[in-house]
């Protein structure tokens, strides 16, 4: 059911550099990623994945080179921040939803306050994406009621209200146990099945290897290795086969 | 009524003088907590000189006695030809002072919503205006209502002062009955039962709200 990858990319970094302070944690990272795909982004922690990931949507500010993200330059200082982020929705490893809000509100707070949409209209879409992601049963519960893979899920129905363009995924089963990862991992292949574009940050290998188009593989603030899913089996640089022999 | 007692009369007027002090700490509140919203906001604000102003103005009111504010107002403003009933100068010199505290206070209150709840609302194209009002405002009403209605504590307790440039208050109808029965013991006894009677119910209040907060934390996050 996927798009076919058009030619220009979605998300382009080119020789990003990031530092915070004294700790150099990007050093030249570039990469494209093209719509309708699915990259994984993996390696140790430290090794700049997450950097990279909320760089993408200008949560960190980059020092030199660029991103280009679905028109926009991120890396200008002049950026329309809110266009920006009304193209690239994100979902954080603690879910980090509204606590003082139900589960519907939370999913229409965006698309009433910036879309301007009507209430009708937003709760109409807060019904479609909460059953996307099954949980429309939850709609008038608070986040605190929620099991945490509930309350992820609902992180994603609240970015997909938006109607992004790309979709990233910063580490967001790490807070779940195996068999709540699993019910979000569910949600996300989904996603990945009906073409959304989507960068994902990851611990799940075998996920990462099944579901994804490409991975890209961080060492020490650098693109390392890059390749298909395949390449999880077959390792070309050392410091990946030593990753991967990491029971992860 | 010649040899001097406490009468019914007496009793009256410190039930006024109760009625003042309620209604200084009405206006020291509502004033306060309207200007102490402005100089919250300020002090967050990323605009740099609203930031420092309110700084500035909190740390002034704060190493000001509350007694010299008052005087200031009482006095300062007659110099300047207003010519202020005491009750104006007391209430606006209430209204400063509460502004600097409660500013501070919830200012600390709105700092304490987590950073992440910012950034997911920024990461869903909310302004800057709108994630203060939707998403971080509403949580730190949560938090600041028991620091809050402490707060209000000082407040009654604190309109006392306003006796000192004439306002007719409960501690100054207090100090008129003493003037005419001499029995400041038992005057200043029933002053205290009475401050207490008002100030009592606001700390209970406060100490509640405060254990349900923290039960609210600590909900179980099974439905």
């Amino acid at each position: 059911m996927k798009e076919a990858p058009s030619m220009t990319p979605v998300v382009e970094l080119k020789d990003v550099h990031k530092r915070f302070g004294a700790n150099q944690v990007l050093k030249g990272v570039s990469f494209a990623i093209p719509k309708g795909q699915v990259t994984a982004i993996i390696g140790k922690s430290g090794s700049g994945k997450s950097t990279a990931l909320r760089c993408i949507n200008r949560l960190e500010v980059i020092d030199s080179g660029s991103i280009q993200v679905c028109g926009h330059a991120v890396h200008d200082s002049g950026i329309e921040l809110r266009r920006l982020r009304m193209d690239v929705g994100i979902v954080f490893q603690s879910y980090n939803l509204f606590p003082h809000l139900t589960v519907e509100q939370n999913v229409t707070l965006a698309p009433k306050a910036v879309k301007g949409l009507s209430a009708g209209d937003a709760r109409a879409i807060a019904e479609r994406t909460l059953r996307q992601v099954g949980l429309a049963e939850k709609a008038q519960a608070y986040p605190e009621q929620l099991s945490g893979g509930q309350q992820q899920r609902v992180a994603i129905a609240r970015s997909l209200a938006m109607e992004p363009q790309v979709m990233l995924f910063d580490e967001v089963t790490s807070a779940l146990d195996p068999q709540l990862t699993g019910e979000v991992l569910r949600v996300i292949e989904q996603l990945a099945e009906g073409g959304m574009t989507m960068v994902l940050v990851t611990h799940e290998m075998d996920f990462a290897a099944r579901v994804a188009d490409s991975i890209i593989y961080m060492h020490e603030g650098k693109v390392w290795e890059t390749g298909p899913g395949a390449m999880l089996r077959d390792p070309q640089t050392p410091e990946l086969r030593e990753f991967l022999s990491h029971g992860l | 009524m010649i040899e001097g007692g406490l009468n019914l009369y007496h009793l009256q007027l410190l039930l006024v003088g109760v009625m003042w002090t309620v209604c200084l700490s009405v206006i020291a509140f509502i004033g306060g907590g309207m200007l102490g919203g402005a100089v919250a906001l300020c002090r967050i604000s990323p605009v740099k000189a609203l930031r420092w102003a309110a700084i500035a103005w909190i740390q002034l009111i704060q190493g000001t006695p509350l007694l010299v504010v008052l005087f200031v107002c009482y006095f300062g403003l007659s110099i300047m030809g207003l010519e202020l009933p005491g009750l104006v100068a007391a209430s606006f010199a209430m209204v400063v002072y509460v502004s600097a505290y409660l500013g501070e206070i919830w200012r600390g209150c709105i700092e304490s919503v987590p950073r992440t709840q910012w950034e997911a609302a920024e990461c869903l194209a909310l302004s800057r205006w709108q994630r203060m009002r939707l998403v971080v405002l509403p949580q730190a009403l949560r938090i600041a209502t028991p620091p809050t209605v402490g707060f209000m504590v000082q407040i009654v307790k604190n309109t006392s002062l306003a006796s000192i440039v004439g306002f007719v208050e409960l501690v100054r109808a207090g100090q008129l009955i003493n003037n005419s029965i001499f029995q400041p013991f038992l005057i200043y006894l029933i002053i205290a039962a009475l401050y207490f009677a008002m100030c009592f119910p606001l700390s209970v209040w406060s100490r509640r709200l405060e254990q349900r907060l923290q039960f609210g934390n600590r909900l179980p996050s099974e439905t």
